[in-house]
């Protein structure tokens, strides 16, 4: 049998960059749950209790923005959407429902993702814009009471969009076997990216040439 | 206090059972009778003395409050208003401003911390700040800009309606003071009752617009005023006309809790059973 031959997917710094952001933002998801629904609270133990829970989330907040800032920098020419992401989205009906699916077109990312990476760039700028509105001690306090209410409930709206995509981020990882290798080694074989990622594989081959 | 009346607990921030509640208790109120109060603060200094809260000697603004602002140490203040309702007739109003202790306490609904905020069964919204994580939400959803965040320690603070002291009987510290018996305490019943003859004998006097300030979007209150004109609250002090816990607050701690958590855990279900029926998507070569 042959064997199976690997192409570089991410280097030492994206995967660094990204599973920090992973750490951060589970922080701040469960610090911020615990203050959202009563039945979630008891989330707060993990970071010590009710008071060290309202101080850490905005400050691990801000670490999460700047986190993703980095994965940004790195990925976000990539994921700048052409003309193939529309028949990529046109195919997504029967590629999720399991029929087997033609080739369809994607580069370094397909369209669903596309449209995951500016989802969260969105969400985390509305996260951070919001969040500093109702920050106690330092920054609420500059702010009118309507603007206060406001951004309370766009920051809780929001929060709760960028959990649903994160969840749908995390099962698309687990659903499609061979993903998780490009996190954890930063590498993925040639077949699944030929399979995923035809146009990527097309640019990496030719940049080799 | 609250541990020690837990049967007197009528709801408690951030629960989503029901409260122990086979204990009935008559409702109470302080009446705040605008028209006969003199301004001589002796209820702020009662407030502080019964509370052992000292406020730091503040600065002059040019009017006769004093503290400017209700703060973490200072739970009621005088707020002096010069008006003209008639022109070329100067009315002096003085409204002792405080917590509402509203029938529906828009803080207590904003507040995420458990037991942090509770209503007593006789009404009083009281505080409980071991529980008081800091956060600020009760701010965000008072319709009367009454709770106060001490920079000391972050916990929020406001009249507790001397809870500690009506539990044993006792009327709160600002009414047993009051030297003009224009702050009044008793069951709400007997409160609203007493308003309506002080609202009668204000008509006799002239004063047509005479009512009670009892605002029925907040469910009622219970520190309630009479009022010369009751019409236009707004002219002591800039009191709310018709308060209502703003309806981003609603929204915010309605609807939207019930929801997020629905779509949070359908995601993740969805997610469970797409695999069960679909399978992984593998890419066969790699066997």
């Amino acid at each position: 049998m042959e064997e199976t031959r690997y192409l570089r997917r991410y280097s030492d710094g994206d995967r660094i960059n990204h599973w920090a952001l992973v750490i951060l933002f589970f922080c701040t998801a469960l610090s911020g749950l615990s203050m959202f629904h009563p039945s979630l609270f008891f989330l707060s133990v993990l970071f010590g209790g009710g008071p060290w829970t309202r101080i850490l989330h905005p400050f691990i907040g801000v670490l999460v923005f700047l986190s993703f800032a980095g994965m940004y920098l790195r990925l976000a020419r990539d994921n700048v959407w052409n003309a193939d992401d529309r028949v990529w989205l046109a195919g997504a009906g029967a590629l999720l429902s399991g029929r087997k699916h033609e080739m369809l077109p994607a580069g370094r990312y397909n369209a669903g993702q596309k449209i995951l990476f500016w989802w969260m760039a969105i969400t985390l700028a509305v996260l951070l814009v919001t969040g500093l509105v109702f920050w106690r001690p330092y920054f609420a306090g500059y702010f009118p009471i309507g603007l206060v209410r406001l951004a309370t409930v766009v920051h809780s709206l929001t929060a709760v969009g960028l959990i649903l995509g994160i969840i749908v981020h995390i099962y698309a990882a687990i659903w499609v076997k061979g993903t998780t290798r490009a996190m954890t080694r930063g590498l993925v074989s040639e077949s699944w990216a030929k399979r995923h990622h035809p146009g990527w594989v097309a640019q990496m081959t030719q940049d080799k040439r | 206090m609250s541990s020690l009346q837990s049967l007197d607990i009528a709801a408690r921030s951030a629960t989503t059972f029901p409260s122990p509640s086979v204990r009935r208790e008559p409702e109470v109120a302080k009446l705040i009778d605008v028209t006969s109060c003199i301004g001589c603060k002796a209820c702020q200094v009662a407030c502080m003395q019964w509370n052992d809260l000292r406020d730091s000697v503040g600065d002059n603004d040019g009017t006769y409050d004093n503290p400017r602002d209700l703060t973490p140490a200072s739970w009621t203040v005088m707020r002096f208003s010069e008006v003209e309702v008639q022109s070329g007739r100067l009315e002096w109003l003085i409204r002792k401003d405080g917590c509402m202790h509203c029938e529906d306490p828009g803080c207590l609904k904003a507040c995420p911390a458990p037991g942090a905020i509770v209503k007593y069964a006789n009404g009083i919204v009281d505080f409980i700040s071991e529980n008081c994580i800091g956060c600020g939400s009760c701010v965000t959803g008072c319709p009367f800009d009454v709770p106060r965040i001490s920079k000391k320690d972050s916990k929020a603070y406001k009249c507790s309606l001397c809870s500690d002291r009506v539990s044993v009987g006792l009327e709160p510290a600002c009414v047993k003071v009051c030297p003009t018996g224009a702050i009044r305490f008793g069951t709400k019943e007997d409160m609203k009752e007493f308003a309506a003859t002080r609202i009668v004998d204000l008509k006799e006097r002239g004063y047509q617009q005479a009512g009670l300030y009892d605002p029925p979007g907040v469910g009622g209150t219970h520190v309630m005023y009479v009022l010369q004109h009751a019409d236009q609250p707004q002219l002591y002090h800039g009191l709310p006309a018709d308060p209502k816990i703003s309806p981003l607050v609603s929204l915010w701690k309605g609807v939207l809790k019930p929801l997020s958590v629905l779509a949070m855990v359908g995601a993740v279900a969805g997610a469970f059973f797409h695999y069960m029926k679909v399978g992984p998507d593998e890419t066969e070569s790699e066997h």
